[in-house]
């Protein structure tokens, strides 16, 4: 690797990178809000009296955890034509990746909803509240608040998975990185820019995360 | 105002309650006195339905207490906690509006001026915008019963109101139980306090491992308790030493 040279690689190299880091952050700013609805969904439905609910939860979760991302993606871009379904890469990326993240935030709305002091149902029930009521009122509010690091936790993760679809022809950062490092052979300047571009982008995450966790503090 | 009759509780294998029976009379003051673990705090949980009874009957006024019938007797039946139970992410005023504007729907702006007697009348009109968690516990309890009195209640349930408390901040909180005693309103108190279930209590239950020992007017079993259990637990109360 030539150091001298890093800089006139970066200022060459920056448009096709920068390009590249848009895609990556809308991609991941897609799929949030997607993966929070149907985790939300999911986590509801786990913690809900019906037993079908539950089970179907339970099983969709299990089966989602347990099969790595990029097959999910595959299922997602290759197979769902097969049915008829067709994608364009960045909507099966948003699909994929949001259907995949939804079972753990799932698991962090149901952490966070859990840990809600039953003291505090129990206050509701006194009041004549309905347990929908009581839900809305005191158990999503407070259980957010508590889940909240783990949700900047979690979007970080989906972040950085986010390269994972490159593999289905998403000109995102890594890709970008990886066509870059093809033709030009220069690895190393490429990566350590790709690096540092992920690093960048999670930074703001974990500051916002803060911001909140303040912003809503109970104390 | 509030009758149980034969009021019969198990966990598990294990009885905490056996035909407890007792009537608040409207505009009467009920101390339910015994040891821990004795089941008082049970019956009040049975009362407004946080525990299902196993046998008996409650009534609250001519409502039979039962699944079906919990909203309209926790509309007419207020509780009020012993760990208090305000909610952390709101504050004192929201905390008392929260009944009255999401379970009765009552317009925000009436609920809003009442609420804010209400804090007045409980000493803590000055404090409506803080949190609970920036309060001293004498406070909190003290916005758990205006909480609790939001909901214009024919009845109000103290489960052990100042057993949480610092012993310097447990007057204050007897003291706006008194007023209420004084203005009528039906209470069914759990206390160790005995001066209070004395001077403000009209009956006075004395309840030990499930059953009820002792019953009748507060001044006659606290002064001559003519159960064998009832003077050895008010001698242990009020001569520990």
């Amino acid at each position: 690797m030539n150091f001298e040279g890093f800089a006139t690689d970066l200022v060459l190299f920056a448009p096709v990178l920068f390009k590249g880091f848009g895609v990556t952050v809308l991609l991941t700013l897609s799929a949030l809000p997607l993966s929070l609805v149907l985790g939300l969904a999911l986590a509801m439905a786990r913690l809900s009296p019906v037993p079908l609910l539950r089970a179907a939860a339970v099983g969709f979760i299990g089966i989602v955890r347990g099969i790595p991302i990029i097959v999910q993606l595959f299922c997602v871009y290759f197979v769902l034509p097969e049915l008829g379904i067709n994608l364009v890469p960045f909507a099966a990326g948003v699909l994929g990746l949001g259907v995949a993240y939804s079972a753990y935030q799932a698991e962090n709305f149901r952490a966070g909803f859990e840990a809600v002091d039953r003291h505090l149902l129990e206050a509701g029930r006194s009041l004549g509240m309905s347990e929908r009521l009581i839900f809305r009122r005191v158990t999503l509010p407070l259980g957010l608040r508590t889940a909240l690091p783990t949700f900047g936790n979690t979007t970080v993760m989906l972040l950085k998975d986010s390269s994972i679809a490159s593999t289905i022809t998403i000109a995102e950062l890594t890709r970008a990185g990886q066509l870059l490092a093809i033709s030009t052979f220069k690895n190393g300047e490429v990566y350590i820019m790709v690096g540092m571009l992920y690093l960048l982008a999670s930074l703001p995450l974990a500051a916002a995360v803060r911001f909140m966790e303040k912003r809503f503090a109970t104390t | 105002m509030i009758r149980v009759s034969n009021l019969s509780k198990a966990f598990g294998a294990k009885t905490v309650l056996r035909d407890v029976s007792f009537e608040c009379l409207a505009g009467t003051v009920t101390c339910l006195l015994g040891p821990s673990g004795s089941g008082k705090s049970t019956v009040l949980r049975c009362i407004n339905g946080l525990e299902r009874m196993d046998g008996g009957d409650i009534h609250v006024g001519e409502i039979r207490v039962a699944p079906e019938s919990l909203p309209s007797v926790r509309r007419r039946v207020a509780m009020v906690f012993q760990r208090f139970n305000l909610f952390p992410h709101r504050s004192v005023l929201e905390n008392v509006l929260e009944g009255p504007v999401q379970v009765l729907e009552r317009p925000e702006q009436d609920a809003r001026e009442e609420a804010m007697a209400i804090l007045e009348r409980v000493g803590m009109a000055d404090f409506a915008h803080m949190r609970p968690t920036r309060l001293s516990g004498g406070q909190q309890q003290r916005v758990g019963i205006a909480r609790a009195l939001a909901m214009r209640p024919e009845a109000i349930l103290f489960d052990e109101p100042t057993s949480a408390l610092d012993p310097e901040r447990v007057g204050e909180v007897l003291a706006v139980m008194r007023e209420l005693a004084e203005e009528g309103m039906s209470m069914v108190v759990v206390t160790h306090e005995i001066d209070f279930a004395r001077e403000v209590g009209d009956q006075v239950i004395f309840m030990d491992e499930g059953v009820v020992v002792e019953q009748g007017p507060a001044q006659a079993v606290l002064t001559d308790p003519q159960a064998p259990r009832t003077r050895l637990f008010l001698d242990r109360v009020l001569r520990p030493f």
